[in-house]
């Protein structure tokens, strides 16, 4: 019998876009098969492409995608981003991101591929893994497989996470032994600059920290503001018993990028994890969490902050799933919307009838500067057990007259005052960051971009 | 002399509502003027208007400070200008550390008047200076403006600003309501200490208290948008043992 799974055959009717995956498809298959990948990963690829063709771009009339329409990336064309030498204008860029001045390991993907002249290697404990997805592959069959096994058989990102599984060329694989701290953050830089509209990358991020580790890890997406093309990135976090893990997501892409993202968290008890997103660029951006609480005694923190401008839409979608008793979980999301930008949150904290002494915190702080912007949010609470503390409130709202009344009642200019209010609530956010140089990254960045910011000049309001 | 402060026949409402019905005042360099009156008579309006706060109707008459209308300024400019108003209930501003803050707000009315600014040290040194005047616990610098002080701590820091900003024209708004009777000494001297020759202030009180620990040289009487006695310090002793319901009946007999 054949170990790898058949693809359904096209029909009559199919659209022409999802023949053009299809085609797509077929053609990247012949290139992973070249590379001599192994079977279980084609059969994975099949079986998302199989999920991805049944079910199809997901529409507003799915309720998790009320109010974001990925219509502008199914009429698209579908083209998987090529490789490409990194050239002076990527090298520049690079030289000028955000975290090009802290020390650590550094892996650098270009239209999703690695790019190994560019990355940075440093001494790592004994025992870290640190490569790119296509030679873990190879490396760490077993780690990979297991992961990526339990991702497709979950299901829970939907049609997308199954398209990109059926595509991920690359991505970051991290694996952490037991009882291992390691010092340095591992920087993760991934760069888009599509030549040709329509081009798609897939990532697929592997994070496995051991029981009782210790890890920071930082991934940062920019890009050229060239051709519209589609980011989909996937990273799988699994956090052992013990663990404690700070990672930090800064999506930070061109003005003309649709990022698709997904964050799958696994926790095991007493881990201490917190989860930071901060999502500043890109013409849409969805980022889904989706945190299993496996076992007792986790502290988790899902911290996020969103500033939008323009015609932006940026979604976060947060799930956490506390399915062991004793366990703790503090969700802050701050947005901060000017122009006609929109922001959406859905938060679902869900605690299962067993996860007794559960503490569960949901804050979703919106300020909006300007008349178009908009914001929708959905904070939710399902509570299955009956001894446990969990709040959640979200809050709409302009710059507190008063606050900015005192500030220039003793001579600051009204866009000082303004910018005070805006940085201080973005500042909630970035504070809860704990590791120092990438704390202060981000403060300067956010800083920069709220001096930037319209509506702060203006004494209107 | 040409008063620092001077109100002219001022009318004022919010919301369609007249609040101030003509009231007028002079306020001389040196001079510490009290202004009293029963709740909801418009004493915390005309801090607020004097102030700069949004949402006021000037129906008539002028304000003038140092000679120029002080109406058309913004409230920033105001507090370049040097008027400060010590607010009754001051903002929480989580977020914003209260030295950075400081250090901006000194910086700003140092630049517009032509001084040069202060680096970290030179602020730092200056503010502890200051601090000593109120007792208040350096640690407070290092925190979010107003947030988590006591109701004392934030009224003692409105004082603290001031001592620091050195305005020309000080309002203070109820400075002495909610305090204890050992922070409203504090509060008190730290006031006495900050009268010069050249400055004035300008003491918004509903009690005759606050009084027995800082000295005015005049003392107004306002009640229903109208200022209806003015006399010297001895008019708060008799508001004390009186009541404010003797001057309101004395009131409507002269009128």
């Amino acid at each position: 019998m054949n170990s790898i799974s058949t693809i359904p055959d096209a029909d009559a009717a199919e659209a022409p876009q999802f023949r053009a995956v299809r085609t797509a498809f077929e053609q990247y298959e012949s290139q992973t098969r070249a590379r001599g990948e192994p079977d279980w990963l084609s059969s994975l690829r099949r079986r998302g492409l199989t999920r991805f063709l049944a079910a199809g771009y997901p529409t507003r009339r799915d309720e998790d995608w009320r109010h974001t329409s990925l219509d502008a990336v199914s009429s698209m064309p579908f083209a998987l981003a090529s490789s490409a030498g990194p050239d002076d204008r990527i090298v520049q860029l690079l030289e000028g991101s955000a975290f090009s001045s802290v020390s650590g390991q550094r892996l650098v993907f270009l239209n999703g591929h690695l790019i190994p002249g560019l990355s940075r290697a440093v001494r790592l404990s004994d025992g870290v893994y640190v490569a790119g997805f296509a030679r873990a592959v190879q490396e760490r069959p077993e780690t990979l497989r297991a992961r990526l096994t339990a991702d497709s058989e979950d299901g829970s990102d939907g049609s997308l996470g199954a398209l990109n599984l059926a595509f991920a060329r690359e991505g970051a694989v991290v694996i952490v032994p037991a009882n291992t701290i390691v010092d340095e953050p591992i920087i993760l830089v991934f760069v888009s600059s599509p030549r040709t509209a329509g081009e798609r990358t897939h990532l697929r991020n592997v994070i496995v920290t051991g029981p009782n580790s210790r890890a920071t890890v930082i991934e940062h997406y920019i890009g050229l503001d060239t051709e519209p093309s589609v980011t989909s990135s996937v990273t799988e976090l699994h956090a052992g018993g013990g663990a404690i893990l700070e990672h930090i997501k800064l999506q930070d892409e061109a003005g003309s990028v649709f990022h698709l993202a997904t964050l799958r968290a696994r926790l095991e008890s007493s881990s201490k994890v917190a989860c930071h997103s901060f999502a500043l660029g890109s013409r849409l951006a969805r980022q889904n969490v989706l945190a299993t609480l496996a076992g007792a005694g986790i502290e988790a923190v899902f911290n996020g902050l969103y500033l939008g401008d323009a015609d932006r839409l940026i979604d976060h979608y947060l799930s956490v799933d506390h399915a062991a008793p004793g366990c703790a979980s503090h969700e802050f999301f701050n947005g901060v919307l000017d122009d006609k930008a929109t922001g959406v949150f859905y938060g679902r904290i869900r605690v299962r009838q067993h996860a007794q002494k559960t503490d569960s915190k949901q804050t979703n702080k919106n300020l909006l500067l300007s008349d178009d912007a908009a914001v929708h949010t959905r904070p939710q609470l399902e509570i299955y057990a009956d001894d446990v503390k969990c709040t959640h409130g979200a809050t709409i709202g302009q710059l507190d007259p008063e606050g900015l009344f005192y500030l220039r009642s003793r001579g600051l200019p009204v866009g000082t005052a303004r910018r005070m209010l805006i940085h201080a609530f973005a500042g909630e956010i970035i504070e809860r960051v704990s590791f120092g140089a990438a704390r202060d990254v981000l403060d300067r960045l956010v800083w920069e971009r709220v001096e930037r910011t319209r509506h702060v000049s203006g004494s209107e309001q | 002399m040409q008063p620092i402060l001077e109100i002219d026949q001022l009318e004022a409402g919010v919301q369609g509502k007249q609040i101030l019905k003509g009231i007028s005042l002079k306020i001389y360099p040196g001079e510490m003027h009290a202004l009293m009156g029963p709740n909801g008579s418009g004493k915390s309006t005309l801090a607020s208007i004097l102030a700069g706060r949004d949402g006021y109707e000037i129906i008539r008459g002028r304000v003038l400070y140092q000679g120029r209308n002080l109406l058309e300024l913004s409230p920033e400019d105001r507090a370049r200008e040097g008027v400060f108003l010590a607010f009754q209930y001051p903002v929480e501003i989580p977020g914003v550390n209260s030295a950075y803050f400081l250090k901006a707000a000194l910086n700003e009315v140092r630049k517009y008047r032509g001084m040069p600014e202060l680096d970290a040290i030179e602020f730092l040194a200056l503010v502890k200076e200051k601090i000593k005047l109120l007792d208040l616990d350096e640690e407070l610098l290092k925190r979010p403006v107003n947030v988590g002080f006591s109701g004392g701590e934030k009224k003692r820091n409105e004082v603290l600003q001031m001592a620091v900003l050195e305005p020309r024209l000080a309002v203070l708004d109820e400075t002495d309501s909610g305090l204890d009777i050992d922070a409203l000494k504090i509060v008190a001297n730290g006031v006495n200490c900050l009268r010069k020759p050249d400055n004035a202030q300008l003491v918004i009180t509903h009690y005759q208290r606050l009084l027995d620990h800082i000295v005015p040289d005049k003392v107004h009487v306002l009640v229903d948008g109208r200022i209806v006695m003015s006399a010297g310090k001895e008019l708060a002793l008799d508001l004390e043992s009186k009541g404010y319901d003797w001057i309101v009946r004395e009131a409507k007999r002269v009128n």
